[in-house]
């Protein structure tokens, strides 16, 4: 059992590298990462496509000798225990395992009797899978009439037939529909929640990242830029932003419709400037037409407090709004580029 | 053993595949069962001149069939695992336990019972043309006919692996499967070609295989030839297997 002093890792990266040889010279793909991912823990690799996601995740499953560095995988060492890693994880990869004219048996009892797992067991394991993942009476279909979502669940079934305590997936809901990610999630929580497994992912989608990983680590151009929990990530990096908006000012419609509507005096605003930058826990205040924009380190907690101190002073405020950070605006502190610029741009 | 557990079960798999779409079988078979009705009677007058070797035209051009079907029914195997491959299936199995050698073997199990079976048939339907065989020479050929299997399919896999493009494998087996089958003398022995050709086909593996293939089917058991043969398809298969166990336990992917 684990002890909160002392948690046992899933995963212990250390200075992990790999460098691909191209025709146009080496491509450094993961340029030396250190992280580590606990028992039950959700944990996300974020990034855009070429970031060294997959190429990581390849190689803390066996599927890649790294080119430097080394890692502890299910307590068994990657270099000198490959086949003892190999039994203790399950990996699920980005573009689908299965194969068109197999059954959903066939697939399940054949990688189930791969992991060492007998016949009878095995076809027990099937049943028992499909029935946790949604595919229950859909054991002797084959492949190739499932639907997208029926089929991605396969895949997580195969990275599961031997009950590991470690289970990569990656890109998990890439080509789902809405509502097929949404139940995908519950059934990745619950790996979590049930059985206790650890799941390392890895993602391009912030709604994802944020939605599922109890720990999110960024990687950008084959390093680890950030890592946190999704809350503290937008907290520690962007910060809340609280916008006041002061009486007076022109709204956007009315900027449109007239321009003769009464501004805010400069004069004002730059007073509530100088209040407002004084008061504990705000990091920075900008001006925007017509009001405020403070950046402080919990908006929810804090907003009422700048208000009222605008109110001490005597400047009236007409609205106040609330925003936390996306973490495609942690990604673009961190990295200086949008997630979705960079998505594109890579490759 | 669990190297040999594993490699059944990949075997069972592969197998029940197959079978999901025999028609492939059937077509490996129609190709040699042409070659045997529109050009093995070609081969009855030919048997008369100088320099034909010893036994009826049968005799002579079935074994030539037998390993031409050994050879190109294997040779295009690697085909399916491209297609494996691009399904993820390779690397899932790669991701368990299972030893990568028992990943090719269950292969290469699944392809050569598929060619017995082709072979087994073959013989038979010859032996209404007119073909004259024992028990014993009929088997021997049919271990020889293995053993190129094993050979062929481990070097498809092989090229399969390391390629993983239909578009790279395709010309690489034609480039390789013309001089191979022209210097074997699978179709018209290489006794009636000229000396200097005759030479170069001895470089050849495959025409002691098939020089092999036509002493067995004479029952010449203890003829230098079928030892030089056998000898020549274990060699083979050996390699084979070597190399594509060696593709397969690289990380190539």
């Amino acid at each position: 059992m684990s002890t909160p002093t002392a948690p046992e890792w899933m995963i212990e990266a250390r200075g992990l590298a790999r460098t691909f040889k191209t025709r146009t010279g080496p491509v450094e793909a993961v340029r030396g990462v250190d992280f580590q991912v606990a028992a039950g823990e959700i944990v996300g690799f974020l990034g855009p496509n070429g970031a060294g996601k997959t190429t990581t995740q390849r190689m803390l499953a066996t599927l890649l000798t790294p080119t430097a560095g080394e890692a502890r995988v299910a307590g068994a060492d990657l270099r000198t225990a490959p086949a003892e890693v190999r039994r203790r994880i399950g990996y699920v990869a980005q573009g689908g395992m299965t194969n068109w004219d197999a059954s959903v048996n066939e697939e399940l009892s054949t990688q189930a009797q791969l992991y060492g797992i007998s016949k009878t067991d095995a076809l027990a394991r099937a049943k028992r899978l499909c029935g946790e993942l949604d595919l229950a009476d859909l054991g002797e279909r084959l492949v190739k009439t499932l639907s997208g979502g029926q089929k991605r669940r396969l895949d997580i079934a195969l990275g599961l037939v031997h009950a590991p305590r470690l289970v990569f997936l990656d890109e998990p809901s890439t080509g789902l529909d809405p509502h097929s990610r949404a139940n995908l999630w519950a059934h990745i929580r619950g790996l979590r929640d049930r059985e206790g497994a650890a799941v390392f992912l890895t993602t391009h989608y912030l709604d994802e990242a944020d939605a599922l990983c109890d720990r999110i680590l960024i990687i950008d151009h084959g390093r680890i830029v950030a890592e946190g929990s999704p809350d503290a990530l937008k907290r520690r990096i962007a910060g809340d932003v609280v916008t006041l908006q002061l009486p007076g000012s022109r709204s956007e419609e009315s900027t449109v419709q007239s321009e003769t509507s009464e501004p805010v005096p400069d004069a004002e605003l730059e007073r509530a400037r100088t209040l407002l930058t004084g008061q504990p826990g705000v990091r920075e205040v900008v001006l925007i037409p017509g009001g405020v924009r403070v950046t402080v380190e919990r908006g929810d907690a804090q907003a009422l407090g700048l208000m009222r101190a605008l109110d001490a002073a005597g400047i009236a405020v007409s609205s106040i709004s609330v925003a936390r950070p996306s973490l495609d605006d942690v990604f673009l502190t961190v990295t200086g580029r949008s997630l979705r610029d960079a998505g594109g741009g890579a490759s | 053993m669990t190297v040999l557990r594993d490699a059944l079960i990949v075997f069972r798999y592969q197998l029940r595949l197959l079978l999901r779409g025999p028609v492939w079988i059937v077509i490996g078979l129609v190709q040699p069962l042409l070659y045997l009705a529109l050009f093995g009677p070609l081969l009855e007058p030919l048997s008369k001149t100088p320099g034909f070797p010893p036994g009826n035209a049968w005799q002579v051009f079935v074994p030539g069939l037998l390993i031409q079907l050994g050879i190109f029914g294997s040779m295009f195997v690697g085909f399916g695992l491209i297609a494996e491959i691009r399904a993820g299936v390779v690397e899932r199995m790669r991701v368990t336990p299972a030893s990568r050698f028992a990943l090719l073997l269950g292969r290469v199990l699944r392809d050569v019972l598929v060619l017995m079976v082709q072979a087994t048939l073959l013989t038979l339907v010859s032996m209404g043309f007119g073909l004259r065989v024992t028990v014993g020479g009929a088997l021997v050929t049919l271990v020889i006919v293995a053993l190129l299997g094993v050979a062929l399919s481990s070097l498809s896999y092989a090229a399969g692996m390391k390629l993983k493009s239909e578009d790279a494998l395709a010309p690489l087996l034609n480039m390789i499967s013309v001089p191979v089958l022209l210097l074997s003398g699978i179709l018209l022995p290489m006794t009636l070609a000229p000396r200097w050709l005759y030479n170069l086909s001895r470089i050849n593996p495959f025409s002691h295989v098939v020089d092999g293939a036509r002493a067995a089917f004479r029952d010449d058991l203890n003829l230098p030839s079928l030892g030089a043969g056998l000898i020549a398809a274990f060699l083979l298969a050996a390699f084979g297997l070597w190399l594509a166990t060696r593709t397969f336990q690289r990380e190539t992917m």
